[in-house]
């Protein structure tokens, strides 16, 4: 076996492969940029390599580096990860004239699949069905519309060197062809360095699922199942599982020879994912073939027992497979929840900054034989910033029936705490929870359709916020109960005043009456006062205790407001949720659930009435930086007149280009940053007049 | 036949009043007193959004715990037709109550009443409160919303307001003084509330001015708006006059309780102990990488006070005002905890005019009221430049050094990063009598930066930029640490970041039963 590999990637899919390397015995060379200088790949690595700057096309991107890295530490072979340098066949080439063994498939096998134009072509002869499209490079976008017009319309645009979202945009019309294909070209120099793009039917409703294949450089190859990715915003996946629960056996099987039919004949050798469209009556399109290891690869191999990353060694070391397609048995289901750096109440944008807090749930198999898994590459006090991808951590979950995995997930997304960033956990455990997605009935536009307007938290129904609205008040007196010295004063009649975010206007209030409390403040007896009967709750005092820990960030109660069996309510009796005062209101966040609540004595509650709401200045004359990142591109000049809709800039964070577009007609008045400079968050870019 | 309380008398004869006519006489000329202004005059007030004086102390103290004093006085004028024109109370509503189970007393201005002026004997009722407050030794609380001196009174009303500024002075020191302006505050009426320790206004609905708008502009043509003139935004971040603000009344009241669950009652009283879930030795793992690599990149200072403090809970005042100094109170394993912390994220954290009077000022708080101090240092220096030095930076940095200095709380220091020069010695040094000084890894204590110094000290090879290099860099890992300092023991010991919550709770454990005292004097002459 190999003594030494280098793994030429970052972050989470670097400790991915380091794991599998130790559990081998194989020596591991990590390589960092600026950015990365103590992250936890440098760390669990035996030994490191310094690249260059932060950004990736001067450090990871950098190939030359790489290799030179390889001879200096005596590597033997190279794992790429995903992303960076692992479909860059030049890569793999380089590799091989320096004797480097690339884990991977060949450099010919990336040539011909890891393109998507030649894949599509070797795909039609192979005789594998795929989605009407245009195979060939695209000059411009005069070609580009034409090559539209003739497929129909919706089309997708997207880069031929990409992998998953990136560089890839769909278009309804002529003009956004135009648009999609500048925006498109000018994606794929900047991630991959080749701005070749290429058009394609894009199939309404479809569900996104994959074949995982195996193969050993003697013409073996097996698949492992599939996995559905149809979970995608802004086609970026977001949550993916093994099996499907759409696919049928013989379906599966279908895919399944297709895959490696394909792989056969391109001579296919490592681990590879052949992606598939898939309509509601099952038929299945080739859509590209991914020739390295997936983001999403830990939910097979929860499923399958079987180490991608182990058998993608002993492959590229020369061994034969030692599995065959018999072998393959897929057991229970699996779960993968992408944990993301951006602000889900705020149109997704890519939030930076320090994880002051990183608490992710424990990685074990539970009691009950579920497992939980945690692929992260992030410590607490590490920067996410605005060089790479924003993801932080792939929360995965293991279960004998989906239920039971679907279950576990909502569990662990519930004690993971993450602060000093926004991240996406709320809208994770918001979609895990929902009824659509527990009933398996999923397409790639699952998101769209759920969330029109975008994301802005799950409105409780009139049982739930009762149980909200009691877990504030538990809140508020086991913390006030600390500054008495005496019961005495305690005022027994409360009101929580809880207000939706999501509709401002929206206040309501919830009346309790309190017994005195025990000696540790961590277990209350109230009773909900409401004006008129809640059907199921119980009418007299209930005891709910409180445990909050300061070091997890978790608070945990136990509240049976309602009897039992009680339909309206999805929260068990037993909760894990995040509270915190922002004072002199309390903020609670449960599964996508987002409140806020002022708690005050019943006497001064009356008098709230007299309150005014306090004026907001208005700041719609001003584009202020909606996140972190660089003034790529600005499409006016001051004193120019823009309509509603119309392009003012653009704003490149996280590797995505953000078009920041006119609220309504205006005159720019003044612009303050120039092409090329770095912004923050709010800075103001430019100044509107409106006209009376 | 007369008719007296519905009962027919003949002419010529008396009757005694029972004693449950005397009572019922005595509740109606409570209701009365409590109704102020009158129900117009409460309504109105009600409309602009603000609560009436009575609303207010019920809102703020403990249920039921409200004990009035002076109910039925009432003004002494006769000129202007006041004659006979009384309201019980007088515009002010005085007594004592709790907090949080804990004495204070209180007076709150009552705008329906003469619009809240203050006559002599509104102001005799503030005296007296006040004097009681020091006697028994508990907060006082204004609530102030007046609209100035009772004109109709002149010089008498004066008087009023002097003894007022009197009482301010001698209780400062012995108890708490907080002043919550919720209304118009101008004119001499201004300074009484500067006299206390802490102020806080209620955006949109306060304002305090010596002159208002009109006067200003008779006299300079200035045109100026009220609110842009003494509103809360001016006075958080412009004059410092306010150590804070709120949205309204409600939120306000319920916020003062929460400050005053960090203050002692007294000077001779230590602040309330408060129970934690939060674990002494929480290991913070974040903090070993707060300073960034490149030591002139900024962080937040406001991360490390959060992150160590009992529940993440920090109090802070005069958040809006020389933002390049942090201040306010934390708890550390229940303790009530002053803060002073350098910002680097604004000004880099510089010691500036602001920044010093801002500190100095909180220092003193804290030390007069026996809440220990906690310093947390990262200071390239003081700031340069002639708007500095013209503006009195000698005069003005020597304040926080003053007060440091003569400070006999206890005191434990921190330092995360930068410790440049004079500033060093200002921020609570060893030399100034701290009782714990430790450093993060990172902290650099030197006479300056290590530019400047090779500058100064290697001024004839300044042509030669390969020479310099070698001396900075020379100069850095000399200095560029805390083992130096450590070294000669102006440091106690040198800690890992992640702990700090932990080592910084020992250290004030161990600081309960201090004391010190200074020289015996009458008071010391800090630079004023």
């Amino acid at each position: 076996m190999f003594k030494k590999i280098l793994i030429a990637n970052r972050g989470e899919i670097a400790c991915r492969i380091i794991k599998t390397a130790k559990k081998m015995n194989i020596q591991t060379v990590a390589v960092y940029s600026d950015a990365d200088r103590s992250a936890e790949h440098v760390r669990i690595a035996d030994e490191s390599v310094y690249l260059g700057p932060s950004p990736a096309k001067e450090s990871y991107l950098k190939s030359e580096l790489i290799i030179k890295a390889c001879k200096e530490t005596a590597c033997e072979a190279v794992h790429p990860g995903y992303g960076f340098l692992s479909e860059n066949s030049d890569f793999a080439d380089a590799l091989e004239k320096s004797n480097i063994v690339f884990i991977g498939p060949s450099q010919s096998a990336i040539a011909s699949m890891g393109d998507k134009i030649e894949s599509k072509k070797i795909a039609k002869l192979a005789e594998i069905n795929i989605v009407p499209g245009y195979i060939g490079v695209i000059e411009n976008k005069e070609k580009a519309i034409q090559i539209a017009d003739d497929i129909g319309y919706p089309v997708m645009i997207k880069a031929s060197a990409g992998g998953g979202g990136k560089g890839m945009r769909i278009a309804f019309s002529r003009d956004e062809v135009a648009d999609g294909f500048e925006r498109a070209t000018s994606e794929a120099i900047n991630s991959f360095g080749d701005k070749r793009v290429f058009i394609e039917k894009f199939i309404t409703e479809p569900r996104h699922i994959e074949i995982q294949i195996l193969a050993d450089n003697y013409g073996n190859t097996i698949y492992l199942g599939e996995r559905e990715c149809s979970i995608q915003r802004r086609n970026q996946k977001v949550i993916e599982e093994a099996p499907s629960p759409f696919l049928d056996e013989k379906t599966r099987q279908n895919m399944g020879k297709q895959a490696v039919k394909l792989s056969k004949n391109v001579s296919y050798s490592s681990a590879g994912t052949v992606e598939f469209i898939v309509d509601k009556n099952k038929n299945f399109y080739f859509l590209e073939m991914n020739t390295r290891l997936q983001v999403e690869h830990p939910v097979t191999e929860l499923i399958t027992g079987i180490d991608l990353v182990e058998q993608m060694i002993r492959v590229a070391y020369g061994e034969k497979l030692q599995l065959t397609q018999n072998d393959v048995r897929l057991n229970g289901s699996a779960l993968e929840s992408r944990i993301y750096a951006e602000n889900p109440y705020k149109g997704f944008l890519p939030s930076i900054g320090r994880l002051t807090k990183y608490n992710p749930p424990e990685e074990k198999t539970h009691d009950d034989n579920t497992i939980t898994r945690n692929d992260t590459g992030v410590r607490e006090g590490d920067e996410v910033s605005m060089f790479y991808d924003p993801m932080i951590a792939k929360l995965c979950t293991w279960g004998n029936t989906r239920e039971i995995a679907i279950n576990r997930m909502e569990s662990a997304l519930d004690k993971f705490s993450i602060e000093g960033i926004d991240h996406n956990i709320p809208f994770l455990s918001a979609i895990i929870g929902s009824n659509r997605f527990k009933s398996g009935d999923l397409t790639t536009s699952f998101i769209e359709d759920e969330y029109p307007d975008g994301f802005h938290g799950l409105s409780p129904n009139k049982h739930e916020e009762w149980i909200f609205s009691t877990l504030f008040l538990v809140f508020h007196l086991s913390e006030i109960a600390k500054d008495f010295y005496l019961d005495e004063g305690f005022s027994s009649e409360w009101e929580v005043q809880m207000e939706d975010k999501s509709q401002i206007s929206n206040q309501s209030k919830y009346s309790y009456v309190i017994k005195k409390h025990s000696k540790e403040n961590a277990e209350f007896y109230v009773k909900p006062m409401p004006s008129k009967k809640i059907e199921g709750m119980k009418e007299d005092y209930i005891k709910v205790n409180i445990n909050k820990n300061y070091s997890t960030k978790l608070v945990t109660s136990n509240i049976e407001l309602f009897d039992n069996e009680n339909s309206f309510i999805s929260i068990p009796n037993k909760i894990d949720y995040k509270i915190k005062y922002t004072n002199p209101l309390i903020e609670l966040n449960y599964r996508g659930v987002k409140l806020n609540a002022l708690v005050i004595p019943m006497h001064i509650s009356r008098l709230s009435k007299y309150m005014k709401p306090i004026k907001l200045v208005d700041k719609s004359n001003l584009l202020m930086c909606p996140m972190p990142g660089k003034l790529l591109k600005v499409m006016v000049k001051e004193d120019d007149i823009v309509e509603e809709g119309q392009s003012l800039c653009v704003i490149e964070a996280m590797k995505m280009e953000n078009t920041l577009v006119a609220q309504k007609k205006c005159k720019i008045k003044d612009i303050k940053f120039h092409e090329g400079d770095t912004l923050s968050v709010d800075q103001i870019i430019m100044e509107f007049i409106f006209d009376k | 036949m007369v008719n007296i309380n519905g009962i027919w008398l003949l002419e010529g004869l008396v009757i005694k009043k029972t004693g449950r006519e005397i009572i019922a006489e005595l509740q109606s000329r409570r209701e009365k007193a409590r109704l102020g202004g009158g129900v117009d005059r409460i309504e109105k007030h009600h409309s602009s959004g603000k609560l009436t004086a009575r609303e207010r102390i019920i809102t703020l103290l403990d249920e039921g715990s409200f004990e009035e004093t002076d109910m039925f006085v009432v003004h002494r004028i006769r000129d202007f037709g006041m004659d006979g024109k009384t309201i019980p109370g007088d515009g002010v509503i005085t007594g004592s109550g709790k907090v949080n189970g804990r004495l204070i007393y209180i007076y709150a201005q009552d705008f329906t009443v003469f619009g809240g002026s203050l006559s002599a004997a509104h102001a005799s009722k503030i005296v007296k409160v006040m004097n009681l407050a020091i006697q028994n030794r508990a907060p006082i609380i204004g609530l102030n919303d007046s609209g100035g001196a009772r004109i109709q009174e002149g010089v008498e009303s004066l008087g009023g307001y002097a003894d007022v500024f009197l009482q301010n002075a001698l209780a400062s020191g012995v108890v708490p003084q907080i002043s919550m302006i919720m209304g118009p505050c101008a004119g001499g009426a201004v300074y009484s509330p500067a006299m206390t320790d802490f102020t806080f206004m209620i955006k949109g609905t306060s304002y305090m001015f010596v002159t208002g708008p009109d006067v200003v502009k008779t006299v300079t043509s200035e045109e100026v708006t009220a609110e842009q003139l003494g509103g809360a935004e001016t006075h958080t971040s412009i004059s410092s006059v306010a150590d804070g603000s709120f949205n309204n009344d409600i939120e306000a009241l319920i916020e003062l309780r929460r400050f005053l669950s960090f203050l002692p009652s007294s000077n001779t009283d230590m602040s309330p102990k408060r129970n934690t879930e939060d674990s002494k030795s929480r290991i913070a793992l974040a903090l070993d990488t707060l300073i960034p690599e490149n030591p002139n990149l900024p962080y937040d200072m406001k991360e490390l006070i959060l992150t160590i403090s009992d529940q993440n809970d920090f109090f802070e005042l005069q958040e809006n005002y020389a933002k390049n100094i942090l201040i306010g109170f934390i708890r550390l394993d229940g303790q009530t905890i002053g803060v002073v912390a350098n910002q680097p994220m604004i000004l880099a954290g510089c010691l500036d005019i602001d920044s010093s009077r801002k500190a100095a000022r909180f220092v003193r708080f804290c030390d007069a009221f026996n809440i220990p101090i906690l310093t947390l240092v990262d200071v390239p220096g003081f700031m340069p430049g002639t708007v500095q030095e013209y503006g009195g930076i000698i005069k003005h940095g020597a304040k926080l050094l003053f007060a440091y200095a003569e400070a006999t709380t206890p005191k434990v220091t921190l330092i995360t990063r930068k410790a440049y020069g004079g500033a060093y010695d200002v921020m609570s040094s060893k030399h100034l009598r701290g009782d714990a000084n430790y450093a993060w890894p990172t902290a650099e204590i030197a006479v300056m930066g290590a530019k400047g110094a090779v500058e100064i000290l290697f001024r004839n090879e300044l042509s030669d930029p390969k020479k310099i290099e070698k001396r900075t860099t020379d100069y850095e890992e000399r200095f560029a640490n805390p083992f130096i300092a450590a070294e000669r023991g102006f440091l106690d010991d040198v800690i890992i970041p992640s702990n700090s919550r932990y080592r910084l709770i020992q250290a004030f454990s161990k600081l309960k039963n201090k004391t010190q005292s200074n020289p015996k004097k009458k008071f010391g002459n800090i630079p004023l």
